[in-house]
């Protein structure tokens, strides 16, 4: 297991290499300006001017290299002089974004902990709501309520949050006025009321969220325990006259929790990438609001490190289920 | 009638009224969302309307334009002119006095070293200023005394107000940006988002396209001024979203730029919660007909460039009567509502230089399909008017957006009643208008007959705009693309009448001279086809008052004045 652990995070530094590539490529080689923004009464000298200072007239393998070296060697030094006081990096360049003129992975830090509240919320309170509708559903299948159940998850998987979370703002908000259609970014939470209030803000866009974690993960789970719920061995369970609680909940589900457990860790690199639309909508300050920001103004080496990072989660979650597969069924081995 | 006007008029002007007994944060918060979050709060280094007016709560320039055009002293004790002696006889240099006892937020003075500090810093090569083009022609700023600055330029300037004049331009402290200039102004982190400044506000927190906290200026020139404590400056979102947050939330008190549906904001404000308001620039919907011929058939060198005009374009009747067919009064009551106004001029305002044309208030399909019929283009027997085997068939460009796409389809229609047959065709805008030299699919390449689009220019005084349209600027392959005379127009007689605007200092005679050159590329030539005056719509709380719209500078521009009713 260690073997093919450490195997698999060889194998994925010049996967993660050759994607960094990819991704600076796709984005230089798109028909992308980023003084596209700039009004037109901007006089072209002047924008070839700003764009020079952006370091745009270098050729692109400057940089790419650039870029890699900011990324692997000057920004560990900053994260090491953060915590440890020292000054390794003073006078280095760092990634700087072209919108703010200020380092990317600062602004990443600051989102970060919104992002991780809020998408993270919901998908807790996804998974929470998710549970036990799907065993419920998978255990008196067909019945009314797995019906039901079926409908309102499928309404939930293709309804899109572009269309919820405008429809919970004109319910909530406007129309009834008990919560905020804004998240308000610098509240901070000191005492039970102002724990109220940060409750209340964060219902809305958790609410639209969850509802898709909810479709997504019910399914699997009713789908699993549907699969598990015919076999011999819980035949065997009743028959030994086991109560219907300890044979749902303790050897049905138990086994049903493989698919379900796969799943959810592989989703989670999608808490760290934020909810671009409903973040938008909300104006909750998270990573994927900076992402669209980064990507509408043509912030390209903003949008460069996120993708990155993604990038880097979505390679290491993928490792951390497989390696969660080997620990929970000791069938399968890699070795 | 007139005494009821009267009254009302008294009555508005009672609740317009500050209260008497105005303090300085007395009124507790204030709040302002702009759909479009501030990324930095230095303007010499963003061109981002939003970045510039969020800036402005904090930064000042020497005067300010008013919600009228006219000027206004800020940091400077008058304006100066040719008439008070300010500026010069021979228009080569003006003289700016500071008020006496201006401080900056850290409580030191604001000097004339701070001026000349602010011009070097954008002047300096290496840095890439986005506001370079204020200090065209400066060739030396000097500070004869502490409260005294005389900017000179190379040759004469009619208006000599480029400089340290409007949101653009405004003042930053030298003590604070001494150490970022050339090269390293980039990464000034700490200084482009917290500048120090004269402004009724001071930044408390700022999170980068996402919100600004800010608090009253204790030093702010004014005693009783600003009326709000605090400042909470949301960015983000979208314009529906804020509209919504203004008019049927409450949950903020000023919101900007709306861009939506007339219908869309009508129905908003009978949320009851606050107002739409509207103000005017010179902002103009038009379409650009294309002199040169952009047919695909010709080699990269000649195709949409003065060496192959266009071959049907370059008939003004027809271009006239392209323009007799559209109904400008449906286009803006479609897409603008309270917003938009028909124009028929190129420069719409301010006052003085607006030509207030009406050849084209009224759509007149008859009359131009009898134009086009005694001009010798016969329809074909696909309804199609041709003349010599050249079939008046247009391709019509312009970027990606809800409004722009219904007004393509309004005006093919139109188009299509008077013979014209039309491909629509619309373009990504940031691609559209990115400027990409390497892309065939932007407006200076222009490989389209006609394109759609909106411009305006800066400040009042609309000599550099008018500039573009002279012979010689127009985007070529020799220029990489670059250049400003879109169509492609060239008139001598319209370039000896900028060489004499530029050296006229007499205001009257300027409109005149401006109302002339817009007169040449309208109604004269129809080489600019104007559609709709666009304005602004922005909106505020019931209880916010002392809010004056204002285009031609910053829209913040008198927050020190606002205020909460009750």
């Amino acid at each position: 297991m260690l073997t093919f652990t450490i195997r698999r995070l060889l194998i994925s530094i010049p996967t993660l290499l050759f994607i960094s590539l990819i991704i600076f490529l796709l984005l230089n080689l798109a028909p992308n300006d980023p003084m596209a923004q700039v009004p037109l009464t901007v006089p072209p000298e002047v924008k070839e001017k700003m764009r020079e200072a952006l370091g745009l007239g270098q050729p692109l393998y400057v940089q790419f290299w650039k870029w890699l070296v900011q990324f692997f060697w000057i920004e560990p030094q900053v994260l090491i002089d953060y915590y440890f006081g020292t000054t390794f990096s003073e006078g280095e360049l760092r990634v700087i974004s072209w919108q703010t003129r200020s380092p990317v992975m600062d602004m990443i830090v600051q989102r970060l902990p919104q992002t991780l509240w809020v998408v993270g919320m919901s998908y807790i309170v996804g998974i929470l709501i998710a549970l036990p509708i799907g065993i419920y559903s998978a255990y008196r299948h067909y019945s009314v309520f797995d019906q039901a159940g079926t409908f309102i998850t499928m309404v939930g998987y293709s309804i899109p949050p572009f269309f919820t979370g405008p429809l919970v703002i004109v319910v909530f908000a406007v129309q009834l006025g008990w919560l905020p259609s804004t998240y308000d970014t610098l509240h901070e939470v000191i005492d039970w009321d102002t724990f109220v209030i940060q409750l209340k803000q964060m219902v809305l866009p958790v609410m639209v969220l969850a509802l898709q974690t909810t479709a997504q993960i019910s399914r699997y789970m009713r789908a699993s325990m549907l699969d598990n719920l015919n076999q011999d061995y819980v035949r065997t369970a009743r028959a030994k006259g086991l109560s219907e609680w300890v044979v749902v909940m303790m050897h049905v589900l138990r086994n049903s929790m493989i698919p379900v457990v796969t799943v959810i860790a592989l989703n989670l690199p999608s808490i760290f990438g934020g909810a671009i639309i409903t973040e938008q909508i909300f104006k909750v300050n998270g990573i994927g609001q900076q992402l669209i920001g980064a990507i509408y103004a043509n912030d390209l080496p903003t949008i460069q490190t996120l993708t990155f990072i993604f990038a880097v989660l979505i390679v290491f979650f993928n490792l951390l289920a497989d390696v969660i597969y080997g620990l929970l069924d000791p069938r399968i081995r890699y070795d | 009638m007139k005494l009821r006007g009267l009254l009302l008029g008294a009555a508005v002007a009672l609740t317009m009224a500050p209260p008497a007994l105005a303090e300085r944060a007395s009124d507790g918060n204030v709040s302002i969302i702009y759909w479009q979050a501030p990324s930095i709060l230095n303007p010499y280094l963003s061109s981002g309307t939003k970045d510039i007016e969020s800036s402005s709560l904090v930064i000042e320039p020497l005067g300010r334009y008013t919600e009228t055009g006219a000027m206004v002293p800020y940091l400077a004790k008058e304006i100066p002119t040719v008439a008070n002696g300010g500026v010069s006889s021979d228009l080569k240099s003006i003289t700016w006095k500071l008020k006496d006892g201006i401080m900056w937020s850290d409580g030191s003075p604001v000097t004339s070293a701070d001026v000349k500090f602010t011009a070097d810093y954008c002047m300096n090569s290496d840095m890439g200023c986005a506001q370079l083009a204020k200090f065209d022609h400066v060739t030396s700023i000097d500070t004869p005394d502490s409260a005294t600055v005389v900017v000179s330029f190379a040759q004469p300037m009619p208006n000599p107000y480029g400089p340290f004049m409007g949101g653009q331009s405004p003042i930053i402290q030298m003590a604070q940006f001494e150490n970022c200039t050339g090269a390293k102004a980039q990464s000034c982190t700490e200084q482009n988002f917290g500048p120090i400044g004269t402004g009724p506000f001071v930044v408390t927190e700022f999170r980068p396209n996402d919100v600004i906290q800010m608090k009253a200026n204790d030093n702010y020139r004014d005693p009783s001024k600003p009326a709000f404590a605090t400042l909470t400056f949301k960015g983000g979102g979208d314009a529906m979203g804020a509209g919504r947050s203004v008019l049927e939330t409450g949950e903020f008190d000023y919101a900007w730029n709306l861009q939506l549906a007339p219908d869309v904001i009508a129905k908003m404000e009978e949320g009851g919660k606050g107002v739409a308001i509207a103000g005017f620039g010179p902002l103009v919907e038009r379409l650009e007909m294309n002199m040169t011929d952009p047919s695909p058939s010709l080699d990269a060198d000649t195709r949409a460039t003065v060496k192959a005009p266009h071959p049907f374009l370059t008939d003004i009747n027809v271009r006239k009567a392209l323009s007799m067919a559209i109904d400008r009064e449906l286009l803006v009551e479609i897409g603008y509502g309270k917003a938009g106004a028909v124009t028929c001029d190129l420069v719409p305002a301010p006052d003085l230089y607006a030509a207030k044309n009406d050849y084209c208030m009224t759509q007149d399909i008859a009359g131009a399909n009898a134009l086009l019929d005694s001009a010798g283009w016969k329809k074909g027997g696909d309804g199609i008017r041709a003349k010599d085997g050249v079939k008046l068939s247009i391709l019509y460009q312009t970027s990606t957006n809800a409004v722009r796409q219904d007004f393509q389809s309004l005006i093919k229609e139109w188009w299509s009643q008077i013979g014209v047959e039309t491909e629509l065709r619309n373009l990504n805008a940031s691609v559209f208008f990115g400027g990409d030299p390497a892309s065939p699919d932007t407006f200076q390449k222009f490989y389209a007959d006609v394109e759609m689009y909106a411009n305006t220019f800066d400040g009042t005084d609309p000599q550099t705009y008018l500039s573009m349209y002279r012979c010689g600027n127009e985007p070529k392959p020799e220029t990489q693309w670059q250049g400003e005379n879109i169509n492609r127009y060239c008139d001598p007689a319209y370039d000896a009448l900028l060489d004499e605007l530029g050296r006229t200092g007499d205001v009257a005679k300027r409109g005149e001279l401006g109302i002339k050159l817009n007169n040449m590329l309208t109604k004269d030539s129809y080489t600019i086809v104007p559609l709709v005056h666009r304005g602004r719509v922005s909106a505020h709380a019931n209880s916010l008052g002392g809010v004056v719209l204002n285009t031609w500078d910053s829209e913040l521009w008198n927050v020190a004045d606002w205020y909460r009713m009750d």
